[in-house]
């Protein structure tokens, strides 16, 4: 990675410079409004040149899957094949308009009924719709259905959602967003919700709980049955969220287990590129009894003949994208099913959750593991080391001199000092044997020379930096100063 | 085809440390009686295979020549620079996360930090955020941002000229805190002095479209001021290509501009993933909704950057965050920050006026055939890329032969939405439009009318 400071674009222009050439207009010029045109936007002036050396630099100071191992937990970086990409910027797909007439996309509205009926069959769910552009935005969705739920049938009163301590943080912010009130539930012993705490806090205020399973910990939910049972019977729903479907995948559906509306990560479980925060897609599966309230417009097909059409599900809460989801995702995620086929989806989640306990037990004697049974397709471990001083932070930022990106830290909240690894299944042995040679390494240095894990890192183009000052000077636009007309 | 790369061997050994003989062990918390399912998918296929059947599939759409597409109503086909493609093909950004380890995230953040950067310009705003999923949720954040900033007020002014699709989305997200209502979108008609009545002391917010969902300039002298003494918030939602020519919103007392950015290098994808712009006015940015990269420096006083202000995001507030919002559309942003810098200055005000003077070409045209009149509801109002013709048969018979006789995509039919605007046809015109395609467009019209 390049250490030297990258110059802004606006540092970078130059008057009258330009990148681009258009065509002069080929019609008779109309007359500009007298009011209201501006001089000058703003914007930059650079030869194309200066603007791909530009981005190609600022490449070199990222980190991808493609650069190395990502075990970041709970987002699974797993690989994104190649030809996905190839495949969503195929002019068919790409340059088609969404209120193109049906008759003329049906080749796109194919590829969305199939990928609905396949995500319904992974997740056993009677119904999908593909709306939801992300994981957060499929959880407000899904309470937005549970809330018109209780309402059509006359219930108001149930005001409460039922949620883990060790829940995502979208979980209560979704909550809240929807208009209900987040009710905080503890774990036990064994890393499970607690389940005399489900049955203390189900009454006919509740309107439903949100499971994460496996959950946060990385540990299948033991009690997942009389929880889903004790919410069904005080008259709630079950929400899941999904976020961890990549252990699952051939394992168990969540419908099965009596969830009854769950969001898909299309950007953890099926592969669409994280695209350095977005963007994701997060469809949603549901059961019979909440299929009417989808979120439309979903695709159906008409009788026996292969014609495909959108459609606003009966009792549908609305729209919740612009026109029909995150198409570009479907693509991906669809030409990743077909690629894996059902033994290959199920392999995926097999070795996510081989290569999660391999590193486990590899690391569990240097790094604690607060709940140590068989995991998932990630775990907790915690990465502070006694009468050293040495936190989680540290061990992370060593990891980045070791050329690994970091697991995520400090989460989940009921672990203190939290280390959250998830290798995912692209991930071979010689490549977790060498990220377990490097904690063990990082953890020898934290007792001979803790001073230097706890200023790393110290090979990446900056150090720590200071998010204080970044918080209370704001500087949130470049000051590099261009005219604005 | 699978991408697991464990040999026999290895796995073997994997699981003899794990102190299991078999992967299926693994599963043994998981209850019997639903474990390993039969799954009811195709079976799988090659790299190879799978690149013939999804260009078959893609081929089932009927090839759209973007040039004689005249469609737009909130997707619009613009031109790329192949330069785009090149920068968020990348890997090094495109699979990478969220920027939480900002030490190995310089490149993206400080290219997000440069995105909010010609955002504020182009809008003419103090603070972007660093995107949301597409124009219409960064709509919904903004009203839900408003209705936060003054809790006593509960009432949202909308103008029937925003996109119907929003205004319908507003009315989902405003489902969970039902106190919020809405008026004015379903008035006989959009004038922004009418809206301006509506305003009173339980107003959040007053939002209006600029070029409006008809393609329409609204006259926005007096507007802010008017929003400000009620004591509301006037949100706008804007083109971002129409801001290379026209005035921003920031300059005419925007405080929350939003816009959906696919017009800025981003295919149309049969509707998504866009992007969401969403800039403010300083003094909301601690509500303000999503990422935000900010400017420091590290130990050795070299400059960097990091996400700030997390203490309004849901990982740290939980149930108090601003907003849910986690995933967002950074490489579509990437994008957008890639097509301005290339473009430049100049290059947007040449394309915002090459659409101009195109659609008005077109206008023009149209408007001299026998049965048809232009914007008739507000001929004298300017317009940008998109303009509304009255036609003399059904928006849906004049399309289906625009397209079986001359393969002409047509525009959007008004009158889906919104009964008032029976046979009235929205037109988008850009500079993928030739004078030639135009040309052909109005030869057909004028057949297909008669």
């Amino acid at each position: 990675m390049t250490h030297d400071d990258i110059p802004t674009v606006y540092e970078m222009s130059v008057p009258d410079r330009h990148g681009i050439d258009l065509p002069a207009p080929d019609v008779p010029l109309a007359p500009l409004p007298a009011d209201g045109v501006r001089a000058d936007c703003g914007l930059p002036e650079l030869s194309q040149l200066d603007v791909m050396r530009h981005y190609l630099a600022l490449s070199q100071r990222n980190f991808g899957v493609d650069s190395g191992f990502y075990p970041l937990g709970s987002c699974t970086m797993k690989f994104n094949p190649k030809v996905d990409e190839q495949i969503a910027r195929l002019a068919g797909f790409a340059e088609s308009h969404p209120l193109q007439a049906a008759d003329t996309v049906q080749g796109n509205l194919a590829l969305m009924h199939e990928l609905q009926q396949w995500l319904a069959d992974i997740g056993g769910f009677a119904g999908v719709s593909l709306q939801p552009s992300a994981g957060a935005h499929g959880e407000f969705t899904g309470l937005l259905m549970i809330r018109a739920y209780h309402h059509e049938r006359g219930d108001a009163r149930r005001t409460r959602i039922l949620i883990p301590d060790s829940a995502h943080g979208t979980n209560p912010a979704s909550t809240t967003m929807a208009g209900f009130t987040a009710v905080e539930l503890p774990s036990d012993a064994r890393g499970n919700v607690d389940l005399e705490a489900v049955r203390v806090a189900c009454d006919d205020t509740v309107a439903g709980i949100m499971m994460t399973n496996p959950n946060t910990l990385g540990l299948f939910e033991e009690r997942i049955g009389e929880v889903v049972r004790l919410v069904h019977e005080a008259g709630g729903l079950v929400y899941g969220d999904g976020a961890n479907m990549n252990a699952l995948v051939g394992i168990v559906r969540p419908g099965d287990l009596g969830v009854d509306v769950m969001h898909y990560n299309l950007h953890k479980t099926f592969a669409t590129p994280h695209g350095g925060g977005g963007p994701g897609s997060g469809p949603l599966g549901v059961s019979a009894r909440l299929k009417d309230f989808l979120p439309g417009p979903v695709v159906e097909r008409d009788g026996g003949e292969a014609r495909y059409r959108l459609s606003m599900p009966a009792k549908s809460i609305g729209r919740v994208s612009t026109f029909h989801g995150n198409f570009g995702m479907f693509v991906r995620a669809y030409a990743y099913i077909r690629q894996h086929g059902a033994d290959g989806l199920r392999a995926n989640s097999e070795h996510a959750v081989l290569n999660a306990n391999y590193l486990r037990v590899k690391l569990r004697d240097a790094f604690k593991v607060p709940f140590d049974r068989t995991c998932m397709h990630e775990f907790v471990c915690q990465g502070a080391i006694e009468g050293t001083g040495v936190r989680a932070l540290d061990v992370s930022k060593r990891l980045l001199d070791y050329g690994f990106h970091p697991p995520t830290n400090y989460f989940p909240l009921i672990v203190p000092e939290a280390l959250m690894i998830e290798p995912t299944e692209s991930e071979a042995k010689p490549t977790l044997d060498a990220f377990v040679a490097a904690m063990l390494a990082i953890a020898g240095e934290t007792r001979d020379d803790p001073a230097l894990v706890k200023s790393a890192p110290h090979r990446t183009p900056v150090g720590r930096l200071d998010e204080v000052k970044a918080a209370r000077e704001l500087v949130l636009v470049d000051r590099a100063k261009a005219a604005v007309g | 085809m699978s991408y697991v790369p464990h040999t026999d061997r290895e796995r073997t050994e994997m699981l003899a440390a794990v102190g299991l003989s078999r992967r299926e062990d693994l599963f043994a918390a998981v209850p019997e009686q639903v474990r390993f399912p039969a799954l009811d998918l195709p079976a799988p296929t090659s790299e190879l295979d799978l690149a013939r059947e999804m260009q078959a599939l893609a081929a089932r759409n009927r090839p759209c020549d973007v040039a004689v597409s005249f469609l737009g109503a909130g997707a619009y086909h613009h031109f790329r620079p192949a330069i785009v493609d090149a920068v968020i093909s990348r890997g090094e950004f495109y699979t990478s996360y969220t920027q939480y380890q900002p030490e190995v995230s310089q490149g993206f953040l400080q290219a997000l930090f440069e995105y909010q950067s010609m955002i504020c310009r182009l809008t003419g705003m103090e603070v972007s955020n660093a995107s949301h999923y597409d124009g219409a949720t960064a709509l919904a954040e903004a009203v839900l941002l408003s209705l936060n900033v003054a809790p006593k007020r509960n009432k949202v002014v909308l103008s029937r000229a925003v996109n119907p699709q929003y205004r319908a989305l507003i009315r989902t997200y405003l489902r969970g805190t039902h106190a919020a209502m809405i008026v004015g979108d379903e008035d006989d008609t959009a004038d922004v002095d009418r809206l301006k009545a509506l305003l009173d002391q339980d107003t959040a917010a007053l939002v209006i479209q600029n070029p409006n969902f008809f393609g329409q300039c609204e006259p926005v002298e007096g507007l802010a001021e008017a929003v400000h003494r009620a004591g509301a918030l006037l949100i706008v939602v804007t083109d971002p290509i129409s801001l290379g020519l026209f005035r921003p919103p920031g300059h005419y007392g925007a405080d929350l501009t939003v816009a959906d950015g696919q017009p800025l290098g981003i295919p149309p994808s049969f509707g998504g993933p866009h992007l969401g712009i969403l800039a403010a006015r300083k003094t909301h940015v601690r509500r303000l909704s999503g990422h935000l990269v900010g400017e420091t420096v590290d130990a050795n006083g070299r400059r960097g950057y990091v996400l700030t202000l997390a203490t309004r995001e849901q990982h740290i507030r939980r149930a108090k965050a601003t907003s849910n919002i986690c995933t967002n559309s950074a490489i579509c942003a990437l994008a957008a920050a890639t097509y301005l810098a290339t473009m430049g200055k100049r290059g947007l005000r040449h394309v915002a006026e090459l659409c101009y003077h195109k659609a008005h070409y077109a206008a023009a045209e149209i408007g001299k055939l026998k049965g048809f009149s232009i914007n008739p509801h507000a001929p004298a109002q300017p317009f940008f890329k998109e303009f509304v013709a009255r036609m003399p048969a059904p928006v849906s018979e004049i399309n289906q032969r625009l397209l079986d006789r001359h393969g002409i995509v047509g525009g959007y039919d008004l009158g889906q939405d919104d009964p008032r605007l029976k046979d009235h046809m929205l037109i988008a015109v850009t500079e993928v439009n030739t004078r030639a395609s135009i040309d052909a467009l109005v030869r057909a019209l004028g057949e297909a009318a008669r």
